[in-house]
C-alpha cells in the first residue's frame, strides 16, 4: 500500500505493524533492525560514493518527527542554529534551504544533508531512520517524483522508464535514472538479506523458546505497560534435552507447555512443538493436567500467536520497542521471522486488494487475517523456489517419481513379510528365508533394468577360495558365538554380540568365520525383531563388516537394507544413527543404493538430517545425539548420493535446504559427509543452482581454510564442479576462496586434495577477474611446478588451469621464465586423452608469444602437435588444429617447417572430411595460417582443398562460417582457385553468411567474397544472390577492414557490369 | 482418597521423585490407588504385595522372569515389609522409567546381586543365566552353555579379575558397553512399553 516504491523489500520483507491508532510501524525485530541498519550504510555512504547524485534536490522534502534535541547541531558543522530552528547553510541552487530544523520536525532535500543528519544521530540514528522511513512510506515517490512509484510491477516500471530516459535525454532525468537504479540496487541487496534470513531454520527448538519466554517475562508482569500479567511453564522439570514436555509426548515434537494470563483475555494454555505454537485443550478442572489435543491453528512462534488473540499484546508490545532497542536483542529469539503482518495484505495498490482489507477491518476474524498472513509470507518463498527450479525439470522428476512408485510396488508385493523373535531361530529357517530373499533381489534387477542409471567406480564383490586349512583361533571363537547368537534368548544374544565385537571384525577371517558360521543370516534377522538392545548389538557388528565388500554384497543378498531402512523409524536415537552408518557402509554399490532409494531409504535419510541443533554452530551436550543421527544420515546420504535417480531423490525429499543448514556449522565430522554429498551430487545442474541461490558457496570457501584436508578436498571438489557457471566463478572470488586455493596448491602430498584444488582452480579461471587474481598469489608459479612428478588426475587439471591463465599474456611470459615450456611440450607425447585435450589449447595459447614458440620450436613441438591431429579422439584434433595456428604464425620460416613435416599437409586436408563442427572449425583456421605460404597453398591445392570447403559451406554455424571464410579467401590467391570456388558452388552459401548474426562472420565473409569477386562468373552469382544490397549496408560499418573488403568487392560486381553494357551498347 | 491427603502426597513426592512433575506425581498415585483397589478388593490395603506387583510388572511391561520381578520388587519395597507403598512406587518408578544412566546402573546391579553383599559372583550369574537357551542344542547340556556363557561375561566384565563383579566392574563395563546395563536379564522396561505406559498412565487416570 504505502512503500512499493523502494521496491519488494520495503513493503514485504519490512515486518510491518498497525498499533490501533492506525499508523503503521516498523516491528522491532532482527530482521527489520538488519535492513534498517543496510540503509543507514546505504544513506552515510552516498554523499562519499556519489557525490554527484548527493546534491540532488529531492522532489519533496523527507519530512518526519525527529526526537534529537537541536542542540547537537551544534557540534556539526554547516548549520545554522536559530533559536528553536537549525537551518543548513548549504543551499540549493535557487536558494531554498536543505535541511531544517523546527521544534521537533526534520525536513531533508539531499542525499548529503541525510547523510550528515544520520552521522549527528549518531548512536540514535537506528530510531531516526526507523521514524523516517515510517512518516515517508513513498521514499522514491518523494525523492524522485510521483512517475518513479506509479507503474504497476517492478519490472514494466524499468521499461517504462528506459523508455523515457531514450526518448527524451536531458541532464535531470539523467540523474534521477542514476538515482533510480542505486535505489534498485538497494531494494535487492535488502530482499537477498531478508531471502537469507527467512531460508533460515524456521522450526522450534527448546533454545528459541526459552529464549522467546525469557524476553517475554521481562516485559511482562503487573502493570498497564507490559506485555502479559504472567507466562509460566507448566512443569518446571527440564528434560537432558532441553525438552519439558514428557517423553511419550516429545514422539509428537512437543517441547513444553505454557499457561499465558494476558490483559485482556482468559489465560491461554499452549502446546510449543517443533511445528510450532497451538493452543491444546487447557488445564482439566482443578487439576494440574494438560489435555494435550490441538485446538487451533499452529504459529510460529509465541509472539505471533498471542498477536493474534490479544489487542494488549499488541499495543503493549508497540510501547516497549523503544526498550528492546536497547537490550541487546538475542538472534535465536526471533529466528522465526514473519514476513509481513496481517497489515501487509492490503499492500498492494489494487482495488480489489483494498476491499480484501477493508473486509478485514469490519470482520475482524482472526482467522481470516491469519489465513492472509500466511498467503503473503510465503510470496518470497515461492518466488524464490521458483527461480530454483526449472518447470521443465519439474516436470521429468515427477515422470520419474512415477516410475519410481510403480517399481516400489512391484517389488513390494515380491518381498516376503516374516517376522521373527529374537530367540531360537532356526538356521534351517534362516536359509531358507535367505534362499526366498535372493530370488527377490534377483526380481528388483529385472524391474528395474530399464533405469538408465549410468555409474562411475563401481564396485565388485571379490570372491576368494574358500581356506580350510590354518584358520586362526579367532575363526573358531566366533565359531563357538555362533551358538550362543542362535541358540540363546534375547540376554544371552546380547552378550554374545558384546563379546564378538571384541574380536577384530577387521580382519578378513573374523568376517569369513560370522559369514560362514550363519552368524551373519542371525544377525539380519536379529534386526527385524523387536528387541532394541539385539538390534543395536546386531548393527555395531555389521558396520565394522560392512568395511568389506564382500560383507557389504552379503548383507544386502540377505535383505538387510530394507529392514535397516525401517528401522530408521525407530523412536530410539542409537538405533536410527547405527542403521544410517550401516547403510553408509553397504550402500557403496549401484544394487545397494537402488534397493534403499526403492524402500523409501532416501527420504528417511533425510529427514534424520532434521533436528532441532540443524545450523547451529556451537553444540549443547544434550544436542549430541541429535548431531549424531544426522552426521550418520549425512553419511548415507553421501554412499547413496552416487547414482542420478538418488540425486534427484534427494533433492525431493527437500534434502537441499536441510545440508544448506548443516554446512554451516563448524564441526569437521558432520561437515565431511555433508559437503561430501553436495559434492558428489554437483554433477546435477540442480544443485550448482541451489548451492549457488542457497548461500553455500561462501561456506564451501570457508572450509577451504580448515584443518581437515578431507573436508578442503570435498570443498574444492564441490567447488571444481560448480565453478563451470560464471555466477558461482564470481561468488568464490567474492568470498575470498581464491587465496586459500592457491595456498593448497603448496600441499603437495596429498594428491587427492591436489586434484579437487588444481581443478577448482581451473575452473575458477575461465574467469579473467580471477585470473589476475591467481596473478597476484602466484599461482602461475606454482602451477608451473606441478607439472612435473604428478599423478594424471592432478596434471590435467594443473594444465587445464594453465590454459585458461595463458589467455592473458602477462602469464604466458610468466610460463616462459619459470621454465614451464618444456615439460609442456613433453606431455604432448602422453596418451591420456584429457590430458592431451588440455595440453594442445596450453601450447595453443603459450605459442601466441613469439619468444615461446622459439622454444617450442627448439623442442620440435610443433611436429609433435601436428601428429596429434591423428589422434583419434576429436577434442584433441580440434585442440591440437588450434594450437597449430599460432605455430605457424609465429614460427620462422613456418612454411619450410610445416613442408619438413612429411604427409603433414594431406593430414590437415584430410581432417576436413571429419564430422565434428569444431574439427572443422580448428582445421579451417590452421588452413587459412599454412595458406599464407605460397608453395604449401599450392601443395593443399593440388590435394584438392578447394572442392572440400566448398563441400563445408552450407553450414549453421558462426565458428565454422568464419574460419571456413577466411580459409576461402586466403585460398583463392592461387591459381584457379578462386574459378575453382565457382564452379563448386561455393558462393552463393558464402552470400548468405552476410546475413548471419555475427559481426566477425561478416568480416571474413566480406573478404573471401572480394577475393572471390575477382572472378566475373563469381560476380554474377553473388549479383544473383543478392549480394550487393547486402554488401552495401557493410560498406557502412565502423570496421575499416570490413569496410574496405565489401566496397571493393562491390567495385568488382560494377565494374563487371559497365564492362558488359559496354559490350553490349558501345 | 481425600483430595486433601492427595496434595500433602504429591507435595513431598513432587521433591523426592526428581523426574516426575506435580500433576504426573498425582497420576500415578491415582494408578496406584486404583491397582490397589482393584486386585485386593479391600480398601484397607495399603500397597501391593508381591504378587500384585509382579503382575503388574509382566502386564505393562512385559516382563516375564520370576527371579527378576522378585528382585524389582526388592528394589522397589525400601523398607522391606513385602509392601510396596505408595512413597516407594512413585520414588521407584522416577528410577524405573526415567532414570540417569547413573541411577540406572545402580539399579540393575542391585537387581542382579541377589544375595545384596555387593558382588555378582558366578553362581548368581548361573541362577540369572541359567534359562537363557530356551531351545538347546541336542549334543550340549544346557547349564553348560550357561557355564561358557559366565566365561564371556567373566572376560567382558571382571575388570579386577578376582571372579566376581563389584559394582565398579559393573559401572565400567556398562560405561563403555551401554548394552551390558541389562547383562543378566531385563529388568527395565524398553521404550515402547515405558512410553505406552506414561502415554496411557498420565492421559487417561488423569480423566478419572
Amino acid at each position: 500500500m504505502l512503500v512499493e516504491t523502494m521496491g519488494v523489500a520495503l513493503s514485504k520483507a519490512f515486518q510491518w505493524t498497525t498499533v490501533d491508532s492506525g499508523t503503521d510501524t516498523l516491528e522491532v525485530t532482527p530482521l527489520n533492525e538488519n535492513l534498517l541498519k543496510q540503509i543507514i550504510k546505504f544513506a552515510v555512504d552516498f554523499s562519499s560514493k556519489h557525490p554527484q547524485e548527493a546534491v540532488f534536490v529531492f522532489r519533496e522534502p523527507l519530512e518526519w518527527e525527529t526526537r534529537l534535541d537541536y542542540s547537537i547541531f551544534e557540534q556539526g558543522e554547516g548549520y545554522e542554529i536559530r533559536e528553536t530552528t537549525v537551518q543548513s547553510e548549504a543551499k540549493g541552487e535557487d536558494g531554498e534551504l536543505l535541511h531544517s530544523v523546527m521544534a521537533s520536525t526534520v525536513r531533508v532535500y539531499n542525499f548529503d544533508q541525510l547523510s550528515r543528519f544520520l552521522q549527528i544521530a549518531m548512536e540514535n540514528k537506528l530510531k531516526e531512520a526507523q521514524t523516517c522511513l515510517e512518516a515517508n512510506r513513498e521514499p522514491i515517490v518523494k525523492i524522485l517524483g510521483p512517475e518513479y512509484g506509479t507503474v504497476e510491477g517492478q519490472e514494466m516500471s524499468m521499461l517504462y522508464l528506459l523508455d523515457k530516459l531514450e526518448n527524451d535525454i536531458n541532464p535531470e532525468r539523467e540523474m534521477k535514472m542514476k538515482i533510480f537504479l542505486l535505489l534498485r540496487q538497494l531494494d535487492l541487496q535488502l530482499l537477498h538479506s531478508s531471502l537469507k534470513h527467512i531460508s533460515e531454520d524456521n522450526r522450534l527448538n527448546p533454545d528459541a523458546i526459552n529464549n522467546e519466554v525469557n524476553l517475554l517475562r521481562k516485559i511482562s508482569g503487573k502493570g498497564e505497560d507490559t506485555v502479559l500479567e504472567s507466562l509460566d511453564y507448566t512443569s518446571d522439570y527440564v528434560f537432558s534435552n532441553g525438552c519439558r514436555a514428557p517423553p511419550w509426548r516429545q514422539v509428537h515434537g512437543e517441547i513444553c507447555y505454557l499457561v499465558i494470563k494476558p490483559h485482556d483475555t482468559d489465560p491461554l494454555y499452549i502446546t510449543c512443538s517443533a511445528e510450532g505454537v497451538f493452543l491444546n485443550g487447557g488445564q482439566l478442572k482443578g487439576k494440574n493436567c494438560i489435555d494435550y489435543e490441538r485446538k487451533s491453528d499452529i504459529c510460529e512462534d509465541i509472539v505471533t500467536f498471542l498477536r493474534e488473540r490479544s489487542p494488549r499484546f499488541v499495543e503493549n508490545m508497540a510501547k516497549q520497542e523503544c526498550n528492546f532497542f536497547k537490550e541487546p536483542t538475542s538472534e535465536k529469539t526471533y529466528k522465526h521471522m514473519e514476513v509481513a503482518d496481517a497489515k501487509v495484505s492490503g499492500q498492494s495498490k489494487s482495488l480489489c486488494d483494498f476491499t480484501e482489507e477493508n473486509v478485514h477491518e469490519k470482520v475482524k476474524s482472526s482467522a481470516a487475517r491469519r489465513r492472509s498472513i500466511d498467503k503473503k509470507k510465503l510470496e518470497p518463498t515461492i518466488s524464490w523456489k521458483n527461480t530454483t527450479l526449472s518447470a521443465s525439470h519439474r516436470y521429468f522428476s515427477d515422470k520419474a517419481a512415477k516410475k519410481d512408485i510403480e517399481e516400489e510396488g512391484r517389488s513390494g508385493a515380491e518381498c516376503l513379510k516374516t517376522k521373527k523373535t529374537g530367540s531360537g531361530i532356526s538356521s534351517e529357517l534362516v536359509k531358507m528365508q535367505t534362499a526366498l530373499k535372493r530370488k527377490t533381489s534377483v526380481r528388483f534387477e529385472e524391474v528395474s533394468e530399464t533405469s538408465s542409471e549410468t555409474e562411475e567406480d563401481e564396485e565388485q564383490p571379490v570372491y576368494r577360495p574358500e581356506r580350510n586349512t590354518d584358520l586362526p583361533s579367532e575363526y573358531w571363537g566366533i565359531q563357538k558365538l555362533a551358538r550362543f547368537l542362535k541358540g540363546g534368548n534375547p540376554t544371552a544374544t546380547v552378550l554374545a554380540l558384546c563379546f564378538m565385537r571384541h574380536f577384530n571384525l577387521a580382519q578378513e577371517h573374523c568376517q569369513l568365520a560370522i559369514r560362514d558360521s550363519g552368524c551373519l543370516e542371525v544377525l539380519i534377522n536379529l534386526l527385524d525383531t523387536e528387541e532394541i538392545k539385539c538390534q543395536i548389538g546386531s548393527l555395531k557388528i555389521l558396520k565394522e563388516i560392512s568395511q568389506n565388500t564382500l560383507m557389504r554384497h552379503a548383507i544386502a543378498d540377505l535383505g538387510g537394507l530394507e529392514i535397516m531402512v525401517k528401522i530408521l523409524d525407530s523412536p530410539d536415537k542409537d538405533l536410527k544413527s547405527l542403521a544410517a552408518e550401516t547403510i553408509a557402509n553397504v550402500a557403496r554399490f549401484k544394487q545397494a543404493r537402488r534397493t534403499v532409494r526403492q524402500h523409501g531409504g532416501i527420504k528417511r535419510l533425510v529427514g534424520l538430517l532434521e533436528c532441532s541443533s540443524v545450523g547451529s554452530t556451537s553444540l549443547k551436550p544434550y544436542q549430541a545425539k541429535d548431531t549424531e543421527i544426522a552426521r550418520c544420515g549425512a553419511l548415507a546420504l553421501w554412499s547413496c548420493s552416487k547414482g542420478i535417480k538418488n540425486k534427484e531423490a534427494i533433492r525431493k525429499a527437500g534434502g537441499i535446504p536441510l545440508l544448506a543448514r548443516w554446512l554451516k556449522c563448524s564441526h569437521a565430522n558432520i561437515l565431511t559427509p555433508v559437503v561430501g554429498t553436495l559434492q558428489e551430487c554437483a554433477s546435477e545442474p540442480s544443485y550448482r543452482l541451489a548451492m549457488r541461490t542457497e548461500g553455500m558457496i561462501e561456506n564451501l570457501v570457508k572450509n577451504l581454510s580448515g584443518e581437515n584436508e578431507e573436508l578442503q578436498m570435498l570443498c574444492a571438489g564441490a567447488i571444481f564442479k560448480c565453478a563451470e557457471d560464471k555466477e558461482t566463478r564470481d561468488l568464490v572470488r567474492q568470498h575470498g576462496g581464491l587465496q586459500p586455493l592457491s595456498i593448497l596448491l603448496g600441499n603437495t602430498e596429498n594428491k587427492q586434495l591436489l586434484a579437487a584444488v588444481t581443478g577448482a582452480i581451473w575452473k575458477c579461471a575461465i574467469s579473467g577477474e580471477n585470473v589476475s587474481k591467481f596473478r597476484e598469489y602466484k599461482v602461475i608459479e606454482a602451477l608451473v611446478g606441478l607439472l612435473t612428478n604428478q599423478p594424471e588426475e592432478v596434471l590435467v587439471n594443473v594444465i587445464g588451469a594453465l590454459g585458461e591463465c595463458c589467455q592473458e599474456p602477462v602469464n604466458r611470459a610468466t610460463i616462459r621464465k619459470c621454465d614451464g615450456i618444456p615439460p609442456l611440450v613433453n606431455l604432448l607425447t602422453g596418451t591420456n586423452q584429457a590430458l592431451l585435450v588440455n595440453v594442445t589449447k596450453a601450447i595453443g595459447a603459450c605459442a601466441k608469444e613469439p619468444e615461446n614458440m622459439m622454444i617450442i620450436d627448439h623442442l620440435d613441438g610443433v611436429r609433435l602437435l601436428w601428429s596429434l591431429l591423428k589422434n583419434p579422439n576429436p577434442d584433441v584434433q580440434a585442440n591440437a588444429a588450434w594450437a597449430i595456428c599460432p605455430c605457424i604464425e609465429n614460427a620462422k620460416d613456418a612454411g619450410e617447417m610445416v613442408r619438413s613435416f612429411v604427409g603433414g599437409l594431406e593430414l590437415v586436408v584430410h581432417l576436413l572430411k571429419s564430422n565434428n563442427k569444431e574439427v572443422l572449425a580448428n582445421v579451417c583456421a590452421a588452413i587459412t595460417s599454412i595458406a599464407k605460404d605460397e608453395e604449401n597453398l599450392a601443395v593443399i591445392t593440388e590435394l584438392g582443398v578447394v572442392p572440400l570447403l566448398s563441400k563445408l559451406a552450407n553450414t549453421s554455424n558462426n565458428k565454422l562460417k568464419r574460419h571456413l571464410a577466411e580459409a576461402i579467401a586466403q585460398c583463392c590467391t592461387w591459381g584457379r582457385n578462386r574459378v575453382t570456388f565457382g564452379e563448386t558452388k561455393a558462393v552463393a552459401p558464402l552470400v548468405r553468411y552476410l546475413k548471419s548474426n555475427d559481426p566477425s562472420v561478416h568480416r571474413a565473409t566480406a573478404q573471401a567474397l572480394y577475393q572471390l569477386s575477382e572472378d566475373p562468373n563469381n560476380c554474377i552469382t553473388m549479383h544473383e544472390n543478392g549480394a550487393v544490397k547486402l554488401l552495401l549496408a557493410m560498406v557502412g560499418s565502423t570496421d575499416e577492414t570490413l569496410q574496405e573488403a565489401a566496397a571493393g568487392c562491390i567495385a568488382n560486381i560494377r565494374r563487371l557490369a559497365l564492362a558488359i553494357e559496354k559490350a553490349k551498347y558501345g | 482418597m481425600s483430595q486433601r491427603r492427595l496434595q500433602q502426597l504429591a507435595d513431598a513426592l513432587g521433591r523426592s521423585a526428581k523426574h516426575f512433575n506435580r500433576s504426573e506425581v498425582e497420576c500415578l498415585i491415582k494408578l496406584f490407588d486404583m491397582l490397589v483397589a482393584k486386585s485386593s478388593g479391600r480398601s484397607t490395603a495399603v500397597g501391593f504385595d508381591q504378587n500384585m506387583f509382579r503382575d503388574a510388572l509382566h502386564c505393562t511391561f512385559g516382563m516375564t522372569d520370576d527371579i527378576l520381578m522378585d528382585r524389582v520388587f526388592c528394589i522397589f519395597d525400601r523398607d522391606h515389609d513385602n509392601c510396596i507403598n505408595v512413597m516407594e512406587w512413585v520414588e521407584g518408578l522416577s528410577i524405573f522409567l526415567r532414570g540417569t544412566l547413573e541411577e540406572r546402573i545402580k539399579y540393575c546391579f542391585e537387581v542382579y546381586d541377589l544375595n545384596q553383599d555387593g558382588y555378582i559372583s558366578r553362581e548368581e550369574m548361573f541362577q540369572l543365566l541359567k534359562n537363557s537357551f530356551l531351545k538347546h542344542p541336542s549334543e550340549e547340556d544346557p547349564n553348560e552353555a550357561a557355564k561358557d556363557l559366565i566365561d564371556i561375561v567373566m572376560k567382558l566384565m571382571d575388570y579386577d579379575h578376582d571372579g566376581r563383579l563389584s559394582f565398579t566392574d559393573f559401572e565400567k563395563a556398562v560405561r563403555v558397553e551401554n548394552l551390558l546395563l541389562e547383562a543378566f536379564g531385563p529388568c527395565l522396561p524398553d521404550i515402547k512399553s515405558s512410553m505406552a505406559f506414561e502415554e496411557k498412565t498420565f492421559q487417561e487416570t488423569r480423566k478419572l
